[in-house]
């Protein structure tokens, strides 16, 4: 066994190369910045784009999950696009693209001819913007909705004031809306909004009711829409280039599967499908759509671990070449080590040290970069920020991990110059 | 027991098809406390000589005992840790890390012998007080002055208080008047009972040192010891000087 003191000198000893490496690195990479910036670009490139992505999936998968949450249970949606879409390129998106589109008469014929939904629910979004009242404003991000009175369950939409929608709103085409939490008191800060005016792109609508808040989801708001009938905005944004979305929600667990078999059945044949010929249609659970979700994700994921393998690899490369300049650049620093009493394995430590270092800094550079770029989508879409802390930690690991691979070569060579030829070196 | 032992010590290098034998068969001793001063024409071998006691490099053939130890036997890791320990070196063209302060130049030696940041601070800053540079601690090379650098270099040596300080041509990038002062230094070494053994090819610096070798080809052509300064030395008396020196290069002659 050692005896302590040695040990304790060995460790003083790790200490102070440690403490001398990451001078002589930071000394080195001040000294030649151009060249060192060169070099921590291809590092910084290669964390950011697994950072940058690895954030940005994580805002998205919270977004989804969130959004499907809110739907009701049992529910399942019926529309043209698949929701999300899954690599298959050019061909599958022209497989889409020709499908006619989902119609208010096909919505109606679900409507009447599903006995087994619990509720049928039509839905399009018509418009995105500000809305305003005499007494307030709100921020330019409402949501203006046309939806029936079966969306009120199948999306859990309760009302706190008022009424929903009623079937004569959407047969008349009235110019009346349901509030979102959230935009009710942008816009209505101080008096009761039933019955008020408010003005959504140009029109004024009648307010009759104003829902429930559904929680703002980790920060991010879930309230801010409103919904008009929408046959009202069928008439006023046009319904030739629309394909809407049909939201089925079945009576419980044990009818489900018959509920969407009768759902096929009914738009096949309201669309006319010919037997044995595929859907034309997507039908999409929430299970569905999380698992396609996650699908997607991890093709990105794949994606980026290539990209990324690739980035680092041609930085390694570029280490490698930094460090071998450097070692030629400081051969008389190494003989002068070396005469104090360096040994081979000091200088070895010292240079696999400084590529470490020398990495770290475009590596740690590339995460911060990394989660802010990521989190430009949370911006975007409102979402509270995501810092996928696991993803910093590999990223700072996989710049370590580079630094030794490439860092080794040269630290080799450095260590196994002959003393008294690198003192002489001019 | 003798500090240095060589025994019929040869170097050669293989130069292609040519062989250049720098050192034919050298065999001396050098006791502890000496003061020797290695002087031969260019190319007689001196540098090789003292990368050899040095311990940088290794004899073709021969033997050579550094303490007691069997130095021609020694792995690389072995004599990293005889030079970090037992040899100082000076070098002519001083051989410091140009972009750290004379302080961290100067704790150098320490990292590899694995002190404690606090006392290697400590015991550099003594070192450079001692060859009166307390003022030059935190100054980098390329902001002081040639005699300045070499006394940095020789801090640098005497800061693991090794058993022996070399110095190959140390006053050779130097103007005179400087070498003088930086063999001042050198001679107050030796008064606190350092071993010092230094090359040159100037008469007037080996006139400093207490015993002469004179290499010509690869060989030792004369060994003169002086042993009436060793006796003055031993009875702690100053030495003479062993020439009448111009007033000008001693300040303290008069
Ligand atoms: N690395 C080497 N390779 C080949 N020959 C060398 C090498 N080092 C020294 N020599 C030769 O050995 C001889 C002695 O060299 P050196 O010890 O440097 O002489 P000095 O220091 O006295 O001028 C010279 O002839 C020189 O050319
Ligand atoms: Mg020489």
């Amino acid at each position: 066994m050692t005896p302590p003191s040695q040990r304790h000198r060995s460790r003083a000893l790790l200490l102070g190369e440690m403490r001398e490496s990451f001078l002589m690195a930071m000394n080195a990479l001040t000294s030649h910045k151009l060249r060192s910036a060169l070099t921590l670009l291809g590092v910084l490139i290669g964390v950011f784009s697994i950072i940058v992505v690895m954030t940005a999936m994580r805002v998205m998968q919270s977004y989804v999950e969130n959004e499907l949450s809110m739907l009701g249970a049992n529910t399942f949606w019926v529309r043209k696009w698949p929701v999300v879409q899954f690599g298959g390129g050019g061909h599958d998106w022209m497989k889409y693209w020709r499908r006619q589109n989902v119609t208010y008469a096909h919505g109606r014929a679900v409507l009447e001819h599903a006995h087994l939904a619990a509720a049928v629910g039509i839905e399009t979004t018509f418009w995105a913007g500000e809305a305003r009242s005499r007494y307030g404003k709100s921020p330019p991000t409402v949501r203006l909705f046309g939806a029936i009175p079966g969306n009120f369950p199948a999306r859990n939409w309760v009302v706190a004031d008022g009424r929903g929608l009623l079937d004569t709103d959407v047969d008349s085409r009235r110019d009346v809306c349901v509030l979102g939490d959230g935009l009710a008191k942008s816009v209505f800060p101080l008096v009761s909004p039933v019955g008020q005016s408010v003005k959504i792109d140009g029109i004024n609508y009648t307010v009759v009711g104003v829902l429930e808040p559904r929680g703002s989801f980790l920060g991010g708001d879930q309230d801010n829409f409103a919904v008009i009938p929408l046959t009202t905005g069928l008439g006023r944004y046009g319904r030739i280039w629309r394909s809407l979305d049909i939201l089925v929600q079945a009576r419980d667990q044990q009818s489900y599967d018959d509920t969407v078999e009768q759902v096929r059945g009914i738009l096949r044949a309201a669309r006319r499908v010919a037997p044995g010929k595929e859907d034309d249609f997507e039908i999409a659970s929430n299970d569905s759509i999380i698992s396609q979700f996650r699908a997607v994700t991890l093709a990105v994921r794949t994606g980026v671990f290539v990209v990324s393998s690739i980035a680092l690899l041609a930085a390694g490369i570029g280490i490698m070449n930094i460090m071998l300049v450097s070692v030629t650049e400081r051969t008389r620093e190494i003989g002068i080590r070396r005469a104090v009493g360096a040994k081979k394995r000091n200088i070895t430590t010292q240079f696999i040290l400084e590529a470490i270092v020398l990495c770290e800094v475009g590596g740690v550079i590339g995460v911060v970069l990394g989660i802010l770029g990521g989190n430009l989508a949370a911006l975007y879409m409102e979402l509270p920020a995501q810092i996928p802390l696991d993803w910093a930690g590999f990223g700072v690991l996989i710049c370590s991990v580079v630094g030794i691979i490439f860092g080794s070569y040269p630290a080799i060579k450095a260590a196994h110059l002959d003393p008294i030829e690198s003192l002489r070196y001019e | 027991m003798s500090l240095i032992r060589f025994t019929d010590i040869t170097r050669c290098y293989q130069m292609g098809t040519e062989t250049v034998h720098a050192l034919h068969g050298v065999s001396l001793a050098i006791e502890r406390g000496e003061y020797v001063a290695i002087m031969g024409p260019s190319g007689s071998g001196k540098s090789t000589l003292m990368n050899l006691i040095g311990c940088l490099d290794t004899p073709t053939t021969g033997q050579y005992e550094l303490n007691g130890a069997n130095v021609s036997e020694m792995d690389d890791n072995q004599l990293a840790e005889i030079r970090n320990r037992e040899i100082g070196f000076v070098f002519q063209t001083f051989n410091l890390l140009p972009r750290a302060t004379a302080l961290r130049n100067v704790e150098l030696p320490l990292i590899y012998a694995g002190w404690e940041t606090g006392e290697r601070r400590g015991a550099a800053a003594e070192a450079l007080a001692k060859v009166g540079l307390a003022a030059r601690v935190h100054h980098r090379p390329n902001e002081m002055s040639g005699g300045e650098r070499q006394r940095v270099a020789i801090a640098r040596a005497l800061v693991t208080r090794p058993s022996i300080i070399l110095a190959d041509e140390p006053t050779g990038n130097l103007d005179s008047k400087t070498g003088e002062e930086i063999m001042a230094l050198f001679d107050a070494l030796y008064q606190q009972g350092n071993t010092l053994v230094i090359v040159t090819h100037e008469e007037d610096i080996a006139r400093h040192a207490r015993r002469i070798l004179r290499i010509r080809d690869g060989l030792i052509a004369s060994d003169e010891k002086r042993a009436e300064y060793r006796a003055a030395r031993v009875e702690g008396q100053p030495p003479p000087a062993l020439d009448p020196r111009p007033a000008t290069l001693d300040p303290c002659a008069s």
